[in-house]
C-alpha cells in the first residue's frame, strides 16, 4: 500500500500503469487536495475523481473506493485490500483532506466483519510441475495463480512489455488480445463485488442529494435539516464507485425526484459519472471549489433555493 | 548441484550478434553456478533496453519493469524477503537517466542487493541515441554536431553516495567479470558493477578492440587499496588511453534490510497477520 495526495498520485501514474500490467496487487490512498499542480496544498477538494478512474496511458482493471466516514474508511480499507489481492490489480481508495484529517466518534469496530482473502497465490501443491509454471495463464476470471518467489520451485516472469502467459515479451496480435481480455475480466468480476450506495432514510422522496466520498457527514445532516421543516428528502452516498455497482438503483428512488448532485469541485464529476452509468437525469448540481469543505447549512440553504 | 542447465531460458533471444550483452549472461549464470544460487531464490528486476531483457534470458524470477526504475522495485523485493538473492539490471540510459536519481538514494541507503549497469554509452534499444556516458562530441541523430556535455563518471557518483562496493568489469573479459559478479553477490550491501560492454551496432568509435587496448585491472596494481576512498576516487577519474577494471572501492557498514526493526526477526513474507496486536493497536486508539 502507498498513501499520497494528488500531486504525488499524478507523478506516480506510471507505476499504476506497472501494477496493472504485471496485475500486482496495489492499494493507493489518495488524499486528494485542490489542484492542478501545487493549487491549494492544505485544503480540501474532490477534484480526482474522473483523474483515478482514467490516470495511465492504455486499459487495465482498477477499482475505486470512497468512504465517507472513518467508520467506512476502517471497513473500506479491508475491502481495498481483499480486492486488490483477489483481483491482482491497483484499487484506489480517494479520501481528501476534509476527511483524512477529521475527527470522529465511531462504535467500536468489528474486526469480526473482516476477513483477509489473499486471492490465488499457489505454493507447490497446486502446481503439477514448476518447470510448467507461467504467471500469466489463461483463467475465465481473468485471474491467474500468483506464486510468491522463493516460495516454491517455480519461477516466475513479470513483464511491464505485454508477455505471454508465460511473462516473456511478445508482439503477437493474438497473444495481445488474449491477454487484454484476460485482464479486462477481473473488472467485471469487481463490479459484482461492489455495494450499492447508502439510502437514507428509505422512502422515497421528491429531493434526492446525491453526494460521495467526505460530503457524507453534511449530505447526512443536510437532509434531516431538510426533512425536520417538513421538505421531504432523500440522500444517496456512494463510497463504492468504480467499477460501477451492476445492481438496479431505479427501483430505490422516485422516478420523478429531483436528483441533486453535491460535490466539492468545479464540474461535478461524479454527477457525470452517475449519468453515464444510471440514465438518470441530474437536475441540479451544488459544487463548491474554494478549498473548504462543504456544510449541512450551505446545502439546504442552496436546495431550497432551487427547489422554489 | 545446479549446472548451467538449471538457468537456461526458453526464450529466444532478441540482440545482434555479437553484442556484448552475450558475455555479461553467461558471466551471470556461471557466477550463478559457482555460488550455487537455487533459480527460485534469484530475483533479478530490470527497466528498459536491451540490458534488461537480460533476466529473460535465464532462468530465475524476473521483474522486467519501467525505464529507470529497477532500484525501487529491487529495493521492495529485498524487504519483502531478504532471503531471496536480488539483482537489478539495466543499461546506461535506464540507470543513469531517468534511474539517476533512484541510483543514488540505493546506494546510501546500502540494501543489499546487486546492481548490473551494462554501459555502452550508447542508447541501443531505440537505434543509437547519445547517453549520459557517451564520449563529449559523440555524434548520433540526437547530437547531429556532437555531443555538447561531458560523460558522466557513475564511479565517482558511485564512490561519494557511499556505495559500499564499486566495480567496473569488461564484457570482453568473462572470467574477470564472472568473479565481480559474485563477489559483489557475497558482498554485504549495496554493489555497483558498471559493465563496459561494446554495442556492434550503433557505437562504432568505443568497440571490443577499443576497450581491449585500454582496460587494465586494479588488482595487483602496487599500494592500491580499495578501501581507501581517496584512492578509489583517483582511481575512477582514471578514463582515456587506460581505463581501470575490477574492484575499485569498498566498505563496511550496516545494510537497509539488516537495520529494518519490522523484519530483523523474520522475513515480511514469512510473517502472518497477528490479530491479537491488531486488536491491541485498537485499543490504544479508542
Amino acid at each position: 500500500m502507498t498513501a499520497t495526495s494528488g500531486g504525488g498520485f499524478c507523478l506516480m501514474v506510471e507505476g499504476l500503469g506497472l501494477a496493472g500490467m504485471t496485475e500486482t496487487p496495489l492499494v493507493i490512498v489518495n488524499a486528494q487536495r485542490p489542484g492542478p499542480s501545487t493549487g491549494l496544498p492544505t485544503r480540501t477538494e474532490q477534484g480526482d475523481l474522473k483523474f483515478v478512474i482514467h490516470a495511465s496511458h492504455g486499459e487495465f482493471p482498477r477499482a475505486v473506493l470512497a468512504p465517507g466516514n472513518a467508520e467506512q474508511a476502517f471497513y473500506l480499507m479491508a475491502k481495498a485490500f481483499n480486492l486488490a489481492d483477489q483481483y491482482q490489480t491497483p484499487v484506489i481508495v480517494l479520501g481528501d483532506q476534509h476527511l483524512n484529517d477529521s475527527y470522529f466518534t465511531v462504535d467500536e469496530l468489528d474486526l469480526t466483519q473482516i476477513e483477509i482473502e489473499r486471492g490465488s497465490i499457489v505454493f507447490d501443491d497446486r502446481i503439477s510441475s514448476a518447470k510448467d509454471y507461467k504467471r500469466y495463464t489463461w483463467d475465465d476470471s481473468g485471474v491467474s495463480p500468483r506464486i510468491l518467489p522463493g516460495q516454491s520451485e517455480a519461477v516466475l516472469y513479470a513483464d511491464s512489455d505485454e508477455h505471454t502467459e508465460a511473462g516473456h515479451i511478445t508482439e503477437s496480435a493474438e497473444v495481445r488480445k488474449q491477454q487484454m481480455d484476460k485482464r479486462m475480466k477481473k473488472l467485471e468480476g469487481m463490479r459484482q463485488k461492489m455495494e450499492l450506495p447508502v439510502i437514507y432514510p428509505s422512502e422515497k422522496s421528491d429531493i434526492v442529494i446525491l453526494g460521495w466520498g467526505s460530503t457524507y457527514g453534511a449530505i447526512k445532516e443536510a437532509v434531516e435539516i431538510m426533512n425536520r421543516d417538513g421538505l421531504k428528502t432523500q440522500m444517496i452516498h456512494f463510497s463504492e464507485i468504480y467499477p460501477f455497482p451492476s445492481k438496479d438503483l431505479s427501483g430505490e428512488i422516485s422516478t420523478d425526484a429531483k436528483v441533486i448532485a453535491v460535490e466539492t469541485n468545479y464540474t461535478g464529476q461524479f454527477a457525470d459519472f452517475f449519468k453515464f452509468e444510471t440514465v438518470i437525469p441530474i437536475y441540479h448540481k451544488i459544487l463548491k471549489y474554494d478549498g473548504r469543505p462543504i456544510s449541512p447549512e450551505e446545502i439546504v440553504t442552496e436546495v431550497k433555493n432551487q427547489i422554489t | 548441484m545446479f549446472t548451467l542447465e538449471e538457468y537456461k531460458s526458453v526464450d529466444p533471444i532478441a540482440w545482434c550478434p555479437g553484442c556484448g550483452n552475450f558475455y555479461i549472461l553467461e558471466a551471470l549464470k556461471n557466477a550463478f553456478v559457482e555460488l550455487q544460487k537455487k533459480p527460485s531464490e534469484i530475483v533479478i528486476v530490470s527497466g528498459i533496453g536491451q540490458a534488461p531483457k537480460t533476466p529473460h534470458y535465464l532462468r530465475c524470477n524476473a521483474f522486467n519493469g519501467l525505464h529507470g526504475r529497477t532500484l525501487p522495485v529491487a529495493t521492495g523485493v529485498k524487504l519483502a524477503n531478504h532471503e531471496l538473492t536480488v539483482l537489478a539490471e539495466g543499461g546506461d540510459g535506464d540507470g543513469y537517466a531517468e534511474g539517476g536519481n533512484h541510483f543514488i538514494h540505493a546506494m546510501r541507503r546500502n540494501i543489499n542487493i546487486t546492481y548490473l549497469v551494462h554501459n555502452n554509452q550508447v542508447y541501443g534499444l531505440t537505434k543509437g541515441q547519445t547517453s549520459p556516458t557517451s564520449e563529449l562530441g559523440y555524434m548520433s541523430r540526437t547530437t547531429p554536431a556532437g555531443s555538447l556535455s561531458p560523460p558522466m563518471i557513475p564511479l565517482l557518483l558511485a564512490i561519494a553516495s557511499n556505495c559500499t562496493f564499486v566495480a567496473r568489469g569488461f564484457s570482453g573479459d568473462k572470467v574477470h567479470l564472472t568473479h565481480l559478479i559474485k563477489e559483489g553477490i557475497l558482498h554485504k550491501g549495496f554493489a555497483f558493477i558498471e559493465i563496459l560492454q561494446p554495442c556492434v551496432s550503433f557505437n562504432r568509435v568505443n568497440t571490443f578492440q577499443w576497450y581491449k587496448n585500454r582496460v587494465y585491472k586494479v588488482t595487483g596494481q602496487p599500494d592500491y587499496d580499495p578501501n581507501n576512498r581517496l584512492m578509489a576516487f583517483k582511481m575512477a577519474q582514471e578514463w582515456g588511453e587506460r581505463i581501470p577494471i575490477g574492484l575499485i572501492y569498498k566498505a563496511d557498514r550496516p545494510t537497509l534490510d539488516e537495520q529494518e526493526s519490522a523484519i530483523k526477526e523474520v522475513c515480511l513474507v514469512k510473517q502472518k497477520v497477528d490479530q491479537e496486536s491488531f486488536e491491541r493497536l485498537l485499543e490504544i486508539l479508542y
